[in-house]
């Protein structure tokens, strides 16, 4: 597998995409083909190595989703997005496809709110289970009075 | 009795009773802040649910509050027993986007520092992993003391280079912080030479002895699948049959001058990630001689002007930089809008990724395993939790 190959394959495979650059790849895919993009990426591209996952505020323009996976073997890196629909905080979990995104999905869940669909376990990670808010959403500000103050 | 939740993995039980027992948050096998909720059938446990976040600093929120000049001494703050690492991925990222070079000297001093570094690390990994396993060694604090004082004699190196023995803003943005002064390259040549030929007494203290392999072999085992699936990195990898290392695969500064090689093991126990470890103290070691004699003159940074906080401006772009770090792929997502602040940053922390592997590869071991297996992982919780 070659990157020129790979390129043609994400062509052919999902036209909607648009690809930048070829070291990494870095794919936008529409929302609604995050999870079989991420399967076509670890079937077909070889890429089995889930480097992580999370979540760009991009304030009224909604969250945008990043993933990183690597084919260790042959040198192929793939950056995967997906933008979700201003005040839409919605998609679909990884977790199906790479047991790697469990915990990198808790925590952007944790951080931003982002609620993914399939996740076996998604509850907050490094906050506590009583904290209130996303802190690193950009309408968190760094001295939101919150509690918990204990 | 509670259910135990998705998140755990469960071994097929039809039995009787089971017991729940919290281990930490203050363990002392768990080198850091970190609760495990196991749940046993006996001695044997049948799933883990790991709660960490008891050291979370806001780090990703911090870093979208502080400029490029000022971050890289908090990022020493997340992995804080290999603190030159983070520093290294945050300047790498920014570089990237602002195309900045970097002068020959100072990639090669940040080579020597970083592989510094790595020893240092893994020193403090063989001591505190052996003292987990205390009694087993015959009271297993010896080694620990052994690789402590090996390992002051690093943090001594660091002291003399930047003023700070463990946390050190030594990375800056265009280059590094300090010059070596006269007489370090000797000292850290003697020191070098020093380790090494302990390193030896090391493992003949530890590979003779029937207790410390009955311990750490066939104990743990991570595939190669469950390893790439979960995104483990570093010496994990590469003691479950992955010949991957970013020093080889993705060479950043100026790694492809060097002569090392790239210790695998193909098992995936402990006794496999020992293995890869302790070859790896004396790749570091080479890497450093070379880096030390064909250090090159020149200026140590692009940027002379460093001294003032708010100078350096990036424009508007991303970047993924990752570094080798002494647990694996530490890597910083960065987004810059063109200010003097990132818009955006990630840390993908080794430790993180490493730990996220506990649940599967505990359940079917014993309580005491727990710690070994925990131990042979190496977390180090500044970098889970951030």
């Amino acid at each position: 597998m070659t990157r020129a190959h790979a390129a043609t394959l994400i062509g052919e495979r999902f036209g909607t995409a648009q690809v930048q650059g070829d070291a990494p790849f870095v794919v936008t895919v529409p929302v609604d083909q995050w999870q079989p993009f991420a399967a076509f990426a670890k079937n077909e591209l070889g890429c089995h190595f889930f480097s992580f996952s999370t979540a760009v505020d991009w304030k009224e323009q909604g969250l945008e989703i990043v993933a990183r996976v690597d084919n260790l073997d042959e040198g192929i890196s793939m950056v995967m997005k997906t933008r979700l629909a201003p005040g839409v905080s919605e998609c679909a979990s990884l977790v199906p496809v790479y047991r790697g995104a469990n915990w990198m999905e808790r925590e952007c869940f944790d951080m931003f709110g982002v609620r993914f669909v399939g996740h076996p376990d998604l509850r907050r990670i490094l906050l506590g289970d009583d904290w209130v808010g996303h802190p690193l959403l950009k309408s968190y500000a760094v001295d939101t009075p919150y509690p918990p103050y204990r | 009795m509670a259910t135990p939740t998705l998140s755990q993995v469960e071994l097929d039980y039809s039995g009787g009773e089971r017991l729940t027992m919290n281990m930490g948050p203050q363990h002392p096998s768990a080198h850091g802040v970190f609760r495990a909720i196991l749940t046993l059938e006996g001695e044997t446990v049948v799933a883990v649910d790991a709660v960490i976040g008891y050291l979370h600093r806001c780090h990703e929120k911090l870093a979208e509050t502080l400029t490029y000049a000022q971050y890289p001494s908090i990022a020493s703050k997340t992995d804080y027993v290999a603190a030159m690492t983070s520093e290294f991925a945050y300047v790498l990222a920014a570089e990237e986007i602002g195309k900045i070079d970097v002068p020959r000297r100072a990639q090669y001093l940040r080579v020597v520092t970083a592989e510094l570094q790595r020893v240092a690390s893994h020193l403090l990994w063989l001591g505190t992993w052996c003292m987990d396993m205390g009694g087993a060694l015959g009271g297993g604090a010896t080694i620990f003391l052994y690789t402590i004082r090996e390992r002051e004699l690093i943090l001594d190196l660091f002291e003399s280079l930047v003023g700070a023995r463990l946390l050190y803003g030594f990375y800056q943005v265009g280059g590094v912080r300090y010059d070596i002064p006269s007489g370090w390259a000797d000292t850290c040549r003697t020191t070098i030479d020093l380790i090494e030929q302990r390193i030896g007494e090391y493992e003949r203290l530890l590979e003779q002895n029937p207790f410390f392999l009955a311990r750490a072999q066939g104990v743990g085992v991570i595939s190669r699948a469950l390893a790439e699936d979960v995104g483990i990195a570093g010496p994990l990898l590469r003691a479950s049959g992955v010949n991957f290392d970013l020093r080889r695969a993705a060479a950043y500064s100026s790694y492809q001058d060097f002569q090392f090689t790239v210790p695998t093991e193909i098992v995936g126990d402990c006794l496999s990630r020992y293995r890869v470890r302790m070859a790896e103290f004396r790749e570091s070691i080479r890497i450093v001689r070379q880096a030390l004699d064909g250090l090159p003159e020149g200026p140590i940074s692009s940027r002379p002007g460093l001294k003032s906080v708010a100078q350096i401006r990036i424009p508007k772009g991303e970047a993924y930089a990752r570094v080798e770090g002494p647990r694996g792929e530490v890597g910083c997502y960065l987004i810059a809008d063109g200010s003097a602040k990132p818009y955006r940053m990630k840390w993908r922390g080794a430790s993180f990724s490493n730990l996220a592997v506990l649940p599967h590869i505990i359940p079917g071991h014993k309580v005491a395993d727990v710690v070994a297996i925990m131990g042979s992982v190496d977390p180090v919780f500044g970098e889970v939790d951030r």
